[in-house]
């Protein structure tokens, strides 16, 4: 894999680092519900089916734009919050890059920081299928700049 | 408690009990999804494949016979076990799914016609609801479901105005419910669709691990259930069947095994219960399932049963000393299944801090969407469902661990 566009890599370090603080599983986990807790929440007109991924438990909303320098906007949101927690993680690491970057994202920080179990598909949570949902969105508008 | 000491007396016939899941003794608490297994079925698999696996039925040879003897061996348990009059009356399927799809593509096929209905309830499971929507589909008949009642009974009422309004040709429900734990009155409900002119036929995935069946005194036409969740392995059940019925049914897969002759100028069938078993079964499966059900019977299902309801009894006094927390089927008669809700939480919020402490759960709509819609649960709920090994203390570890994964959430 080619290596991360810059912005997506130093973000995945700060990411890697917060959690760096808890070695314990519960520790960790009540850190990822307050992050669940405190993200800018998706514009409630854009809930919508149109936005909805459906995992097979939690939901997750995700919607995109393109800023005017060419940037991908991404909002997110789910109604089980551990998985909002996660979902502001991946938002927080890819919103705001270049379609291209983020396209091509190697995204290792869940690994890192133990939570790689929630990005396989069996968690049906969503979050596998959002991603997936973010790199579709910026590899068609990077192929549309380009 | 004369109960109290049936898990300490088999627990350690799983060794699956004896890990740790996260650094935490595991608290197997997803019996209903699918039980673990004794060293009875590991051991018995490993050595039907370690010392006798042939082909069954037609080898000359030996290992060919001690296989099928094993193989048919089982289908004698299993219709000693469900009080069949005839062993040739148990088909051996891939489930209980295998076995409804079969009654539907077989029997419905040839008997459901335009404007015919099939009854099911609104606690069935996916399984006993999609393939009666396919066969509806394809011959122009309809499903219609049965209401459940708010503590998650069957409502009586409404199936037998239900019998009135629709003449069903064939009611299909299950015996007790995955996600409420509901025990439905089947050998009552039998008898009102019969006077109603209805066949029967009960998915008893869920009452196979817990209490003694007698299909012949439930009186229904079809049963079906599925080894994994009564302690033996996937892949293999069965639909009991009467004789004479099963008979008259059409095979629905063609291939090896099903045949009496092939020609091309014409096929002839072989009889019960090989007509409905086409291709090579799951052999292992089937004698797994076999020992299986000779563990279940060396405890007692009586005794299973007795240990079950007291769990159910526990887990309810448990759970009700939690702030916010709903159990959802709360119906006099249960299996070991606690389903809840707790106030503005996430159940895969729930399940995945369980999860963390070691304890296994089911989160979500547990193939009911019907059910969960009719109590407007659109998350699902999350899911305790117990065994004969389940302890008490056990129980008492989920109940608290779940009191911690509250704190966190709210």
């Amino acid at each position: 894999m080619a290596p991360n566009h810059p912005l997506i890599e130093s973000r995945q370090q700060e990411v890697i680092e917060d959690f760096s603080v808890f070695d314990d599983w519960m520790d960790k986990y009540e850190h990822l519900i307050d992050l669940g807790k405190d993200v800018p929440t998706i514009d409630g007109a854009r809930k919508t089916e149109e936005h909805l991924i459906k995992g097979c438990q939690s939901r997750v909303w995700l919607a995109a734009d393109v800023a005017d320098d060419g940037a991908v906007v991404f909002t997110a949101d789910s109604d089980a919050i551990i998985t909002k927690g996660l979902v502001g993680l991946m938002v927080r690491v890819l919103s705001n890059a270049p379609a291209q970057a983020i396209a091509e994202a190697n995204l290792h920080f869940l690994d890192a920081i133990g939570l790689h179990q929630h990005l396989s598909p069996t968690r049906s949570n969503g979050l596998a299928s959002m991603v997936q949902q973010m790199r579709l969105y910026a590899a068609a508008l990077a192929a549309q700049q380009s | 408690m004369a109960n109290t000491s049936l898990p300490e007396r088999i627990r350690r016939d799983f060794p699956v009990l004896q890990r740790k899941v996260h650094g935490k003794p595991l608290v197997y608490l997803d019996n209903a999804a699918s039980a673990q297994k004794p060293l009875a079925v590991i051991e018995g698999q490993r050595e039907y494949l370690s010392n006798y696996h042939a082909n069954i039925h037609r080898g000359a040879h030996h290992l060919a016979q001690l296989a099928t003897e094993a193989y048919e061996g089982a289908r004698n348990s299993l219709a000693a076990h469900i009080g069949a009059a005839h062993s040739e009356e148990v088909i051996f399927t891939s489930g209980s799914t295998d076995a409804i799809n079969l009654v539907a593509q077989s029997w419905g096929r040839s008997n459901l016609s335009k404007g015919d209905v099939v009854l099911v309830t609104r606690m069935e499971h996916h399984a006993n609801i999609v393939p009666w929507q396919m066969i509806c589909e394809a011959t122009g008949a309809r499903v219609e479901p049965i209401n459940v009642l708010e503590d998650g009974s069957l409502d009586l009422e409404d199936f037998h105005s239900a019998l009135q309004q629709h003449k069903p040709k064939l009611v299909a429900m299950v015996h007790a419910s995955n996600t409420l734990g509901t025990i439905n009155p089947v050998s009552e409900l039998c008898q009102a669709a019969a006077a109603a002119g209805a066949l029967t036929l009960i998915d008893g995935s869920q009452a196979l691990p817990h209490m003694a069946i007698d299909v012949q005194a439930i009186g229904c036409d079809f049963y079906v259930a599925t080894a994994h969740k009564a302690y033996g392995p996937t892949g293999i059940g069965f639909l009991w069947g009467k004789k004479d019925r099963l008979n008259a049914m059409p095979p629905w897969r063609g291939g090896g095994e099903m045949i009496q002759r092939v020609s091309f100028e014409g096929t002839t069938y072989n009889t019960l219960p090989h007509k409905f078993e086409a291709g090579t079964p799951h052999i292992s499966g089937g004698i797994a399932f076999g020992i299986a059900l000779d563990w279940m019977n060396g405890i007692g299902m009586e005794q299973i049963a007795a240990h079950e309801a007291d769990l159910v009894a526990h887990a309810h006094s448990a759970v009700g000393t939690l702030e916010g927390v709903r159990i959802i089927g709360t119906a006099p008669q249960k299996v070991g299944v606690v389903s809840l809700i707790a106030d503005g939480i996430h159940p895969y919020d729930m399940g995945t801090l369980l999860d963390g402490q070691g304890i296994a759960v089911r989160t979500g709509h547990h193939c009911t969407e019907p059910l969960m819609d009719h109590f407007g649960l659109e998350s699902g709920t999350l899911r305790m469902s117990f065994a004969a090994y389940t302890t008490t203390r056990e129980i008492d570890v989920a109940v608290a661990g779940l009191a911690r994964a509250l704190a966190m959430l709210r």
